[in-house]
């Protein structure tokens, strides 16, 4: 019984710790964004000065927030779409069939997972230039639509797919595609779900390379606007902290509606081996 | 007839695997070789390169900012080792024992931070770190009795915020994937331990941490990985890739600063082999000191 309690506070105390950042920054929504730079991020609740005005301001004044929500909401919508559909029909290639090339493909996707992305920075910065492809969301999206992580995942997935499904499709005279779309992608939608989370989630809050690729301002991304809120002459606390706190909503509603087949679903295909 | 061909069973593979094979050769492939090619050149963006032979890893490897940037990555991901694996096992341990109520609840509420992007973490962070007395970090510590800190104008301070920050994300990401390795483990293996009476830590010791390895052995990899090449966060919480005294300076910031401010292709292509070997030397013998490439065949 005392160890229960003592196991049940410890997670309430490290419950608090975990929502502390998020408590301050919603009460700083409600304080002018001077406190801020006068008194740094707190926990006081001093009604004196805490008002609505950032709300109004985030949704009247005049400003680019919106711009920048609307820019990260397509582009991400785009990106999840078009990764999961390519790397999951990749995957199938590499879970349903044998042939000669696989293994040493499939090396390619490891070595892919292991290589750390930011080494490609400047020779795809070049690549981007001379294929002409700046300040376009198409160099955001194509690099990663064969997703490595996500192909390894689809593929550790659908290796627990029963051979037989497929067979019976050969057997009625359904063509490979066939198969593929009919019969095992339908199969597939918990995966789905579970990996549209993890590249929505890298999608909506990706900063480094959108920033990178991204010269026109009217195409800003959200992670990027905000970040271009804060200059070494001055920053707009009024607009940031309300701004960050409203841009973590919408990826907060995709992890409550798929968080039934996020917690299954993520390690599934990582830890198995 | 090419109808014919493209649906054939000897085929289909081929066309599965075809974006794979172009997005690797294009993005991923040619950048890497070119990359390599470029750390042997001097060369800018729009004019035409000049061969310098490994002038560019010699001169690395004397660069003291290059130096100081390779020590902060390696202590930050020395740091997220220490402190993202052995505390989110034992939560996860702890939150997968039958003592434990409102399991779901705590599972996704500390996946929250997680959420968020690192341009606003890092900003949430950097005014919890602030140096005013009032600012979250000093006042908690002013009810210790302790000074204002300037935490982001210290070297060690300012690496103990940044590994607060990861804390704060990861710890239960990490946690998650624990929780999912504990599923997989057969629950008479306890059961039989208990017969024989053995206590909670054996059980723990003996079973738990043995069977949780293939977790234990990604966590590893990915923390190693993105512990090397963090920049992000660096730079959202110094307000820039410049951070007094380079303090939170990373190999990737160091990169960037050459490539992209300074317009330095080569010298920054030099980094970014670097790094490569770096983190695969330091990947491949973790995979290999824990046994993992005997698993992995179909």
């Amino acid at each position: 019984m005392i160890s229960r309690l003592v196991i049940i506070c410890f997670f309430i105390i490290l419950f608090i710790i975990i929502m502390i950042p998020f408590y301050a920054v919603a009460l700083s929504s409600f304080k002018p964004g001077e406190s801020l730079v006068r008194y740094g991020l707190n926990l006081s609740l001093d009604f004196k000065i805490m008002s609505f005005d950032n709300f109004i301001y985030l949704f009247t004044g005049e400003h680019d927030y919106f711009v920048w929500f609307w820019n990260s909401m397509i582009l991400t919508i785009v990106q999840v779409v078009l990764t999961l559909f390519v790397s999951a029909f990749v995957a199938y290639g590499f879970a349903a069939y044998h042939f000669k090339g696989k293994n040493f493909l499939f090396i390619c996707v490891l070595l892919i997972m292991m290589v750390p992305f930011e080494i490609l920075l400047v020779p795809l910065y070049s690549l981007i230039n001379d294929l002409k492809m700046v300040n376009s969301y198409s160099a955001i999206i194509l690099p990663g639509i064969a997703n490595a992580a996500t192909i390894f995942f689809f593929r550790q997935y659908l290796r627990s797919i029963p051979k037989e499904i497929i067979q019976s499709g050969r057997i009625d005279g359904a063509n490979e595609y066939a198969i593929y779309f009919r019969l095992i992608m339908p199969i597939m939608k918990p995966s789905f779900a579970a990996m549209a989370i993890l590249n929505g989630m890298n999608s909506w809050n990706n900063l480094l390379w959108p920033f990178m690729v991204l010269g026109d301002q009217s195409k800003y991304t959200l992670p990027i606007g905000l970040k271009t809120l804060l200059t070494p002459y001055g920053n707009n606390y009024d607009l940031l902290i309300v701004g960050s706190f409203f841009s973590i909503i919408p990826i907060f509603i995709l992890f409550i509606a798929f968080q039934k087949y996020f917690i299954d679903g993520m390690t599934a295909g990582a830890v198995k081996g | 007839m090419i109808k014919r061909f493209v649906y054939s069973q000897k085929v289909a593979p081929y066309v599965f695997v075809l974006p794979f094979i172009l997005i690797f050769l294009i993005f991923w492939f040619y950048p890497l070789v070119n990359s390599f090619v470029m750390s042997f050149q001097d060369r800018m963006l729009g004019q035409d390169p000049k061969w310098v032979g490994e002038a560019n890893y010699s001169k690395l490897l004397t660069d003291k900012v290059f130096l100081t940037a390779i020590k902060n990555s390696v202590v930050y991901m020395l740091g997220t080792l220490v402190l993202l694996i052995p505390f989110p096992m034992l939560f996860a341990v702890m939150i997968n024992s039958k003592l434990m109520v409102g399991r779901e609840f705590f599972k996704s509420s500390f996946f929250l931070p997680a959420l968020t992007s690192v341009a606003v973490a890092g900003t949430i962070f950097r005014l919890t770190f602030g140096e005013m007395e009032g600012s979250l970090m000093n006042s908690f510590l002013g009810l210790f009795g302790v000074e204002p800190i300037k935490f982001l104008k210290n070297g060690e301070w300012s690496m103990a915020a940044l590994l607060i920050l990861a804390c704060w994300r990861w710890t239960g990401v990490n946690m998650l994937y624990y929780l999912s390795g504990l599923k997989s483990i057969d629950n008479e293996y306890y059961e039989a331990a208990s017969i024989d009476g053995a206590s909670a830590w054996q059980k723990f010791r003996t079973i738990t941490m043995p069977l949780l390895k293939p977790t234990t052995v990604y966590v590893t990899t990915i923390s190693i990985y993105a512990g090397l090449a963090m920049f992000t966060e660096s730079l959202m919480m110094f307000n820039g890739n410049n951070s007094p005294k380079n303090i939170g300076l990373t190999i990737v910031g160091f990169l960037y600063r050459q490539g992209i401010e300074k317009n330095k292709l080569g010298y920054a292509a030099a980094v970014g082999i670097i790094l490569l070997v770096i983190a695969m030397v330091i990947n491949l013998t973790q995979l290999k000191f824990s046994g993992m490439f005997k698993k992995e065949e179909d």
